[in-house]
């Protein structure tokens, strides 16, 4: 498992990729790629590409994000799951919350 | 600290003269002994740091000392250096061999016997500061797995508990770690039927029970208190949220079951999934999550939308958590979806279904460490047992509490559409000691009279409807339209109470703003009331009558009852 946060457009985006299983051992790693980011970053785009599945404590992890970035006015993306992510997030019924595509 | 202890061990004293002063002007606290085996006896005696050891002395020579040494320190570390004349690659090799740490040549350099001994003493120090440092993991862990057991004990107590033992229930509980982060709880209503909540919090252990005592403890007190399952779900929502972390929520599906009009209300936040096996047909229904799970959002987004689905004496609902469908094999496979849902539409019987998810489970994941809280529960549709566990308790002589008393109580239209009076009004009547065993029965008269009123009267619905399944899904759309779009009616609820202390009587009578009935016509039917659930009530109640246009009922309820003899 890596995660990995790149900005872009200015340093106003920053996108964080997770590959392979992301679970709570991606914990400090995760919150280490956007709690020592610029203030002027306004919208987050969590890059699942890479990700072979994901547990409840990660759905807690992208919650955590989604508080930092501002809550129920937080800008954060979900991209590139795939089906069996993409199942876990619709269970738990994430598109509420994030924009998954 | 203290000095550091050598023995040495040689039975040249000569040699073991020049080694001792050598050893003795450096610092070190020093015993000598001529053979291996008063080395043996001395190393429990003078409790050496180091040993310096001879090879070759009579009795027993230093090796073979040095192989008792060894043995008998157990988990101690006493470095062993061999003092030899030697000079082969063999002979030194075999000094190691047999146990010893290191060797030193005569005749003794002193510089380098100092750093070999101060080399040593610092392996010994990393030694003893590992032992310790592992025995005190060792002992807290032994305290913490303790506290866990009696804070389990509590647990088990608090989340399995209420009525999981019923004859419709059947469940299973994996002790996956010492604490369990799924909740399964099950409660009779006051007025017959159940409620049931399946939960499976973030994470494991400690954290994850420790949002299940608030969430057991209002799911319990308020179904006993007669609330209804939204206003419980919202109730745990808002616990959940103010005490739980961002991040740590609960996964959670309530059930609503109503065995007396023969349906199920059910609620899924982030589980998987669930099924409900019809009887008749054999055929699997898929129940799937709308909601997300509790704890995640404050109480004004919570939605508490309900699925609702009749069924027929012995349909069966399948609840879980994720854990079965993320059990693993040996070879990390998962048992998944595709598993459960062939077992159910190969099963022969449905009352098979429950022993071959278990079953079927175990031979799976046997050989493999379980990776989750794997729970299921099964809750079978029953006939209506409102009155078995009835239990009239009546004290002799006359008894103290409101006596003669009447309230009025008039509800508008914005508390209508999301205030359930119900639970307070069975608690006034609950304050009349005579009252109280008929609990069950006064809240199925008091909820039947008012969600009549409210449903029929003030939202002016159709109760033909309920007929036919479809029409049934229909009632409750166009139940949930016509409230969201309330803005005038009222109900009015009147209560009248009299007695002596060793019987009475009370006037329930609820008055609606809607168009009423004909209730002479239907009074003349071979069925009167049919589908008002009356039937039920008029045996419960001294009286039942409709006044004015049909929208005004009275329910006289007399006390000590003869019917729940």
């Amino acid at each position: 498992m890596t995660v990995q946060a790149s900005l872009a457009g200015n340093g106003r985006e920053l996108t964080i990729k997770i590959d392979g299983r992301f679970d709570f051992s991606a914990h400090q790693e995760f919150r280490d790629a956007y709690e020592g980011v610029p203030a002027q970053v306004s919208s987050y785009t969590v890059d699942m590409g890479g990700t072979s599945y994901l547990d409840s404590s990660a759905l807690g992890m992208l919650l955590l994000l989604r508080d930092h970035a501002g809550g129920d006015s937080a800008d954060v993306k979900i991209v590139n799951c795939n089906q069996d992510v993409r199942k876990i997030l619709t269970i738990s019924n994430f598109e509420q919350l994030f924009k998954i595509q | 600290m203290d000095a550091i202890k050598i023995l040495i061990a040689d039975d040249n004293q000569i040699d073991r003269m020049v080694l001792s002063r050598i050893v003795r002007n450096q610092g070190y606290e020093v015993a000598e002994v001529a053979n291996g085996l008063e080395a043996i006896d001395a190393v429990g005696s003078f409790k050496p740091d180091i040993i310096l050891m001879d090879v070759m002395m009579p009795e027993m020579n230093g090796k073979e000392a040095t192989r008792h040494i060894k043995a008998n320190s157990g988990e101690d570390f006493i470095p062993i250096i061999f003092l030899t004349s030697l000079t082969d690659a063999q002979s030194l090799a075999d000094c190691l061999g047999s146990g010893g740490d290191d060797f030193l040549s005569k005749p003794y350099n002193p510089t380098i016997l100092q750093a070999k001994i101060t080399s040593f003493s610092r392996m010994r120090n990393m030694h003893q500061t590992l032992q310790r440092q592992r025995d005190m993991i060792a002992s807290n862990n032994e305290h913490l797995l303790h506290e866990q057991q009696v804070a389990k004990a509590v647990f088990d107590n608090v989340a399995h508990a209420g009525c999981l033992s019923a004859p419709n229930i059947r469940y299973m509980l994996s002790p996956l770690s010492v604490f369990n982060g799924d909740v399964l709880l099950a409660a009779k209503k006051p007025a017959g039927g159940m409620h049931i909540l399946l939960g499976d919090f973030t994470g494991h252990g400690l954290p994850a029970a420790i949002g299940a005592m608030p969430l057991a403890e209002i799911f319990y007190g308020m179904t006993a208190k007669g609330f209804a399952i939204r206003e419980i779900l919202r109730e745990i929502n808002l616990k959940l949220k103010g005490i739980l972390p961002v991040g740590f929520f609960c996964c959670a599906v309530m059930v609503d079951l109503n065995t007396e009009r023969k349906n199920a209300s059910v609620w899924m936040g982030g589980v998987p999934d669930c099924y409900l096996l019809r009887a008749a047909s054999g055929k699997v229904e898929t129940l799937s999550s709308s909601h997300l799970p509790l704890g995640v959002l404050k109480n004004e987004q919570f939605s508490d939308d309900l699925q609702e689905f009749q069924l027929e004496a012995e349909d069966r609902l399948f609840l879980w958590s994720d854990g079965i469908l993320e059990a693993r094999n040996p070879d990390g496979e998962m048992f998944g979806e595709q598993r459960l849902r062939t077992l159910f539409e190969s099963a022969s019987a449905a009352d098979g279904v429950f022993d071959d998810i278990q079953q079927q489970l175990a031979a799976f994941i046997a050989g493999s460490e379980a990776d989750d809280d794997t729970t299921l529960i099964e809750v079978r549709m029953v006939e209506d047992s409102v009155r078995d566990d009835m239990d009239m308790q009546m004290d002799s002589g006359p008894i103290s509490g409101p006596i003669d008393w009447h309230m009025s109580y008039e509800l508008g239209p914005d508390t209508l559409k999301n205030f359930n009076p119900l639970p307070l009004m069975i608690h006034i009547m609950m304050e009349v000691p005579g009252l109280r065993a008929m609990g069950g029965q006064l809240y199925t008269v008091m909820a039947e009279l008012f969600s009549n009123s409210f449903e029929h009267g003030v939202l002016g619905l159709d109760s033909g409807l309920k007929a036919s399944a479809d029409g049934f899904l229909q009632y409750y759309k166009d139940r949930e339209k016509r409230l969201a779009q309330l803005t005038e009616g009222y109900i009015k609820i009147e209560m009248q109470h009299h007695g002596d202390g060793r019987s009475g009587e009370l006037t329930m009578t609820i008055e609606d703003s809607g168009e009423g009935f004909d209730y002479s016509q239907i009074r003349s039917q071979k069925n009167p009331y049919s589908g008002r659930g009356i039937p039920l009530i008029s045996e419960v109640c001294e009286s039942l009558n409709y006044r004015g246009k049909g929208n005004i009922v009275e329910a006289v309820i007399r006390w000590p009852s003869n019917c729940t003899s």
